[in-house]
């Protein structure tokens, strides 16, 4: 049996007559760059927010890591990193401060905090910038500080939230350059994304269309199957059938 | 614990970071305690008075100048014509007339009888109602001259009469302050507990980084203890410099023992940081979060006993300060530093005031739960 880092099962999610998302069935292995796409309101935040534990679902099952998202929270919740779209490091505080709370709260010990900063500053060569304002920070700056931040407790799966919005393509390259080097060492990558050109950059793509999953295989497959030249029109096939 | 270790060290970190915060702590509460406790005073001097005298008499010159002696009262125009006095009443710019009808002095001998009108300008209503005491109690005191000037000629015939002489005590001087002071303290106390803690908790909603927060193994106790414990040091660090402000600059008593004010205070603050936690549930930004805190607040403080006393409201009223967290607080730091209350006068308000903590705090704490 492969080790596989989320599994879930007919994963449904209700609000009132709404259904958020409808019977999403999907595993994820250790290990994999996965993209989780779909057009805004498809349902891929309420997935998200699920699988993090930020959100009971109505029925199905899911695990994260191995736990149980209904009775095992706490337990998903320090197995995984977490950045959302909207920018979540604390603007008021230093770069070295926003280290220190995050690595406390997931229980790193002073002297871990310590090496980490020390690691993760020299990575984003940002020694310099260690003792200023993070909202005198470029947003490209920010964003992947805020990703080095979500992993800095060593999580075996980290999910992204469309985590390059607003940035320029230099800096999303940077991005996805820390993202690989994350898989590499190991991490499962859960990402959305609405810009095609990242979605070949993972391994797997799941396209979610009004709750329901789509699609679901590498990006080369995906387009074969589609017959399409490019991940664009995958989505765009997918997307319009709809309408 | 650890965790709430971190949490601490970041409020701290961000509330002294923010340039308004510690105006807020350090300027506001002096400014508050200067200006509203010399704002803040019943006693009122230089009430301007018109006088209508159509007698012009020894009496009535006697009368008016009693009037005068008496520090409480300023004359804005002596006329002979009433309707000159109506006047000034309509523009306001007097708060009482007295009217010395004619043959004053001569029905007062004749007749041992005689009437003065008074007319009061009640736009202003607690105004009004002293200026009536005022110079109600004078012109009975001149009644009262009158008549031994009159009739003491005969010494055992002399009329009988009452001398009351009142002593305050607790504050044998009525000096306001004493009594404004404390009542002050606590609004000060109230504003940092109920207003600042809900605030700062929106702020991580409106942020977005309360959806970082909730990813992470941080449990709901920690993060609350952690966002209110930084708001409960501050305001009893607050209250012990508004005691040191109000001791070195209006020598308010201690009386009492102090113990008891903080201990109180501490409890106290806890309702109030629920308040806030409670507020912060079901609002998203800081302006609701401030909005709906003042609606209480001003009800809060109105009816706290803090600028007209309790007793003096409808009954329905009355009993609604039952539930005035803010009321027993104004009460019990005027009992202890003014007379000295001691465990046994404290310990009911303190019972009702932890009653009040767990109650509000368990809603509050209930009420966050559901939100994620």
């Amino acid at each position: 049996m492969k080790n596989y880092a989320i599994v879930t099962k007919e994963l449904t999610k209700r609000f009132g007559d709404f259904i958020a998302t409808n019977a999403i069935t999907f595993e994820v292995e250790q290990g994999e760059i996965f993209g989780f796409l779909g057009a805004n309101g498809a349902g891929k935040t309420t997935a998200m927010r699920m699988l993090c534990g930020l959100l009971k679902p109505s029925s199905g099952e899911a695990k994260v890591a191995g736990f149980d998202v209904y009775t095992q929270t706490e337990k998903v919740k320090q197995s995984i990193g977490y950045m959302s779209q909207k920018f979540s490091l604390y603007e008021d505080l230093t770069v070295k401060e926003n280290i220190r709370f995050y690595g406390g709260i997931y229980g790193l010990s002073n002297q871990q905090i310590k090496d980490k900063t020390h690691a993760l500053l020299q990575q984003l060569n940002m020694e310099k910038e260690a003792g200023h304002l993070v909202s005198s920070l470029p947003l490209g700056w920010k964003q992947k500080l805020s990703f080095s931040i979500a992993v800095i407790h060593d999580p075996s799966i980290v999910f992204l939230d469309e985590p390059t919005g607003g940035v320029d393509p230099i800096t999303r390259r940077q991005f996805w350059d820390l993202i690989y080097e994350a898989a590499d060492r190991g991490v499962t990558i859960f990402v959305t994304t609405h810009y095609m050109d990242e979605a070949e950059y993972c391994n797997r793509i799941s396209i979610m269309v009004d709750g329901k999953i789509k699609a679901l295989d590498t990006p080369k497959k995906l387009k074969e199957q589609f017959n399409a030249d490019s991940m664009n029109d995958v989505f765009l096939q997918l997307a319009r059938a709809k309408s | 614990m650890r965790t709430i270790l971190f949490i601490l060290q970041k409020e701290f970190l961000q509330i002294f970071r923010n340039r308004a915060m510690l105006p807020i702590i350090f300027i506001v509460p002096v400014v508050q305690l200067l200006v509203l406790s010399f704002a803040a005073n019943y006693e009122i001097r230089n009430l301007s008075v018109d006088i209508v005298d159509q007698d012009n008499s020894t009496w009535s010159r006697q009368l008016r100048d009693k009037l005068f002696a008496s520090g409480y009262f300023s004359l804005n125009r002596q006329t002979y014509n009433p309707k000159e006095a109506y006047a000034d009443l309509e523009a306001d710019k007097v708060d009482l007339v007295l009217t010395i009808p004619q043959h004053f002095e001569r029905d007062l001998v004749r007749e041992d009888e005689v009437k003065v009108q008074m007319l009061v300008n009640a736009i202003n209503g607690s105004k009004a109602g002293l200026a009536n005491g005022y110079a109600t109690s004078i012109i009975n005191s001149f009644n009262r001259q009158v008549r031994l000037d009159w009739l003491a000629m005969d010494e055992d015939n002399a009329p009988e009469h009452m001398d009351i002489s009142a002593r305050y005590w607790y504050n044998p001087d009525m000096n306001y302050k004493f009594f404004m002071v404390p009542g002050i303290l606590v609004v000060l106390v109230t504003l940092i507990g109920a207003f600042l803690s809900g605030m700062n908790i929106v702020k991580e909603k409106e942020m977005g980084t309360i959806e970082q927060l909730n990813v992470t193994p941080i449990r709901k106790h920690h993060f609350i203890i952690g966002k209110l414990l930084p708001f409960w040091i501050i305001a009893l660090f607050e209250l012990t410099f508004g005691l040191v402000v109000g001791k070195l600059v209006f020598n308010i008593p201690f009386a009492g023992n102090l113990g008891y004010v903080f201990l109180f205070a501490g409890i106290y603050l806890i309702v109030m940081l629920g308040m806030g936690l409670l507020v912060s549930t079901f609002t998203e930004t800081q302006q609701q979060a401030m909005f709906i805190t003042w609606f209480f607040m001003i009800i809060f403080i109105l009816m706290s006993g803090l600028f007209t006393p309790v007793e003096s409201m409808p009954v329905w009223a009355q009993k609604i300060t039952l539930f005035n967290p803010i009321a027993y607080f104004v009460k019990v730091i005027r009992m202890v530093m003014l007379k000295g209350s001691g465990w046994a006068d404290v310990r009911y308000y303190l019972g009702i005031m932890l009653v009040f903590a767990v109650v509000i705090n368990s809603v509050a704490v209930w009420n966050y739960r559901k939100t994620v």
